[in-house]
């Protein structure tokens, strides 16, 4: 077996933040908490001079920033690592890479990743709390977190709530890890669209998914739905023609009135306007779609201050 | 002048044990005589007369002929960094594995009679018998069948493109029939590889949990399912499914079975005992292909070797680097070792947890796989085959630690597993190949 440096381990260091599969329904409920305290204009230097890597071999917009400014809102220091223009790109192994970032000071890792687990690979071999930003098709939990802090802004508990997530089910890990924490706290959720995307199997997931292809009976009194990027590439792939997508699957205003009158429009970004959504939609007044951005931040800065216990 | 050292064993006699000879219909104490790489006597206690140079005390132990493992591979040519002839044997002595059928998958292909004879060669430092199979088409591109006649001639016992299927209908169909005038079995690795790209595990509710891309139970079953209908209409024709892991796959093996066509398998001890969630958190020590599956695919393959419908237990033994596993598990390799839990887990699972014979699961592992690619002499102790024996304790209770294991590589999810059942020793052409501590 190829010798491990020395601070190698096997569980994941504390604050790592891989999944909300395994995470304790406290935990989760103590990170909402704290990031409702969390205010990224007046925050204490809880971090100062820490050291956080943002390691992405993923494009991202949302994700990445909103890290970035939550660690320098709370005074860490950051680098960020792409794969491209970085040593990755020479062939170097996730772990060689890992290792190299521990060796140059790193406090704390926030990595995506194209391919499912790689966040957990790079936890248990380190000693230093590792914050998956999304692996593949696996889990995006940074995100669930934030969406559920944004839900519970305007909804006042998870409890019976009616959830329909509407789109490419299949590729999306912002929809497993919702499944996990929404569920876990007494929502239900259906899920819809064409059976390439919202395979039978995914009901599986967690108990009580419901499934349906049609999108108004996905609608129908509902309280919160979750829109999903749709890419193009992945309809030609399961020979999807984009104008009968569109015309099952769009969210329109005039489906939105199938919902409850204060239902939330959400969507974790970035939307293609004309394809899954309108722009009426968008831009309407029940579109949630940019404070969950806004609300990215304080949700990052509790995971952060979380990851290097500093939570209180 | 002294001789080589290789050249003659002593004569050895095998005292007190239980044999298990399901070829031979014994099933009693016996005692065995081994003498010039051959079987010279079998007879109850104490009856033989004949003096031997040596003795090996088996009582409380249960003797059994050698067991032959159809799938292995050795790496070498051209990866010797994840195993060696010598290495590779080292571990399937250690296993009680007296003979092992080599696949051809390496760098480059065995795919020429050069290579088959160099597999064979004694500079390789075997320490178990060799049987090359060799590649059913050139490079195992899948294009171009090899020269059947010239590889069997050189020693290949089978042929196959293992690590990929042999696709096309009309290159399957040529291989049977190739095959079939010349007694040659086919291996098929059954996955039709257009379901299966990218896929990295079995596609089931774990495989959607984690994210990962599944493959599905139909892509192993669809090209058994050809591959029988092919043998059942070319006369003669000797098919053989590698590691078979669907219950899917099984009914189409039964169906040509019971229609007399000459159609064989084989299932691997991780099949019949890890189900897909043992992946856990995304462990690669649980990657292979096929894959780990359902349970009731498993409980399909327990039920098929337990009715006779899996001729052998094969170890599909898949060693790899630790750089090669240490990755992200969609990089990482498809493979596990196998050799030295092979019998611990039959007897751990099959016979202890599932009440399946010994007398069964020794056939499995020795007269089983000699039949299926004819390995004359071998699978079976009766007087004049070779002097191949594994000698077992079928209760003895271990703890199996991959940090002692002969393989030069680590890849098992068995590490640290407690066992039932343990290869006392292994005795090949008449000499002790591995004695256990």
């Amino acid at each position: 077996m190829q010798r491990l440096p020395f601070f190698a381990m096997n569980k994941p260091p504390r604050g790592s933040l891989l999944g909300i599969e395994h995470m304790a329904s406290e935990e989760i409920l103590d990170l909402l908490k704290l990031a409702r305290r969390m205010n990224p204009l007046k925050a204490r230097p809880l971090l100062r001079n820490r050291r956080i890597v943002l390691l992405f071999y993923e494009a991202s917009t949302r994700t990445r920033s909103s890290f970035e400014i939550a660690a320098k809102s709370l005074g860490a220091i950051t680098t960020l690592v792409q794969s491209s223009g970085s040593s990755i790109e020479k062939g170097e192994s996730l772990l060689d890479t890992g290792y190299t970032l521990r060796a140059v000071g790193a406090d704390v890792i926030v990595i995506r990743h194209p391919s499912a687990g790689a966040p957990h690979l790079m936890a248990s071999h380190l000693d230093i709390p590792v914050i998956n930003a999304g692996d593949g098709m696996h889990e995006h939990p940074s995100q669930a977190l934030l969406d559920a802090f944004t839900i519970l802004k305007y909804k006042r508990s998870f409890k019976d709530l009616h959830v329909a997530i509407i789109g490419d089910i299949y590729h999306s890990r912002v929809t497993r890890s919702n499944c996990h924490l929404l569920t876990r706290f007494g929502a239900k959720i259906t899920l819809c669209g064409p059976p390439e995307f919202v395979p039978e199997i995914a009901s599986t997931l967690v108990p009580g998914l419901r499934i349906t292809r049609h999108i108004e009976e996905a609608l129908r009194g509902v309280d919160v739905i979750m829109l999903l990027r749709l890419q193009k590439e992945r309809l030609a792939g399961q020979k999807i023609r984009l104008q009968d997508y569109i015309a099952h699957y769009q969210m329109t205003a005039a489906r939105l009135q199938l919902a409850k009158r204060d239902a939330i429009v959400m969507h974790p970004g970035p939307i293609i306007r004309g394809l899954e959504l309108t722009a009426e939609v968008a831009d309407g007044a029940q579109s949630v779609i940019v404070d969950e951005v806004h609300n990215g931040v304080p949700t990052r800065m509790a995971i952060l201050a979380r990851a290097l216990g500093k939570a209180k | 002048m002294p001789t080589k050292a290789t050249t003659r064993a002593p004569s050895l006699l095998i005292k007190g044990g239980h044999l298990i000879d399901p070829a031979a219909k014994i099933n009693a104490a016996m005692d065995i005589l081994l003498r010039d790489g051959r079987v010279a006597e079998v007879a109850p206690p104490n009856k033989i007369r004949a003096g031997a140079e040596e003795k090996f005390d088996a009582r409380g132990l249960i003797v059994a002929p050698g067991f032959i493992d159809l799938h292995v591979h050795l790496r070498e040519p051209g990866q010797s960094y994840k195993e060696t002839i010598a290495s590779g044997t080292a571990a399937a002595a250690a296993g009680g594995f007296t003979a092992v059928c080599t696949m051809p998958n390496t760098v480059p292909v065995v795919d020429t009679e050069d290579w088959v004879v160099w597999l064979r060669s004694p500079e390789r430092s075997a320490l178990v018998n060799v049987f090359p199979i060799a590649a059913a088409t050139r490079g195992s591109r899948g294009s171009a069948l090899t020269d059947f006649v010239t590889l069997q001639h050189a020693g290949a016992v089978a042929v196959t493109d293992d690590g990929k299927p042999i696709l096309d209908d009309e290159i399957m169909r040529a291989a049977l029939r190739l095959g079939a005038e010349l007694n040659l079995p086919v291996v098929q690795h059954a996955e039709d590889t257009r379901l299966t790209e990218n896929c990295s595990m079995h596609e089931g509710p774990t495989s959607f949990r984690l994210g990962l891309r599944g493959m599905t139970s139909a892509a192993e079953a669809s090209i058994v399912d050809r591959d029988v209908t092919l043998a059942q209409q070319i006369r003669e024709s000797r098919l053989h499914v590698a590691h078979l892991s669907t219950a899917d796959a099984l009914k189409a093996v039964r169906r040509g079975k019971r229609a007399k066509a000459r159609v064989t398998c084989e299932v691997t001890p991780h099949h019949f005992t890890l189900l897909d969630e043992n992946v856990g958190e995304y462990d690669t020590n649980f990657k292979m292909n096929p894959p780990l599956r359902s349970a009731s695919d498993r409980e399909a393959i327990l039920v098929a070797l337990a009715d006779g419908t899996v001729d052998a237990i094969a170890t599909d033994h898949a060693p790899h680097a630790a750089h090669e596993k240490q990755v992200e598990f969609e990089r990482a390799a498809f493979g596990i070792t196998g050799l030295e839990t092979a019998l611990a887990l039959a007897i751990t699972k099959l016979h202890r947890d599932h009440k399946i014979p010994l007398t069964r699961i020794v056939e499995l592992f020795t007269s089983g796989p000699a039949r299926v690619f004819d390995l004359r002499g071998r699978g079976s102790l009766v007087k004049g085959n070779f002097a191949d024996a594994t000698i077992f304790d079928p209760k003895k209770r271990w703890t199996f630690e991959v940090a002692k294991s002969r393989s030069l590589s680590r890849n098992t999810p068995f590490d640290g597993w407690q066992f039932t059942g343990k290869v006392v020793a292994t005795v090949v052409g008449g000499k002790i190949a591995y004695r256990s501590n």
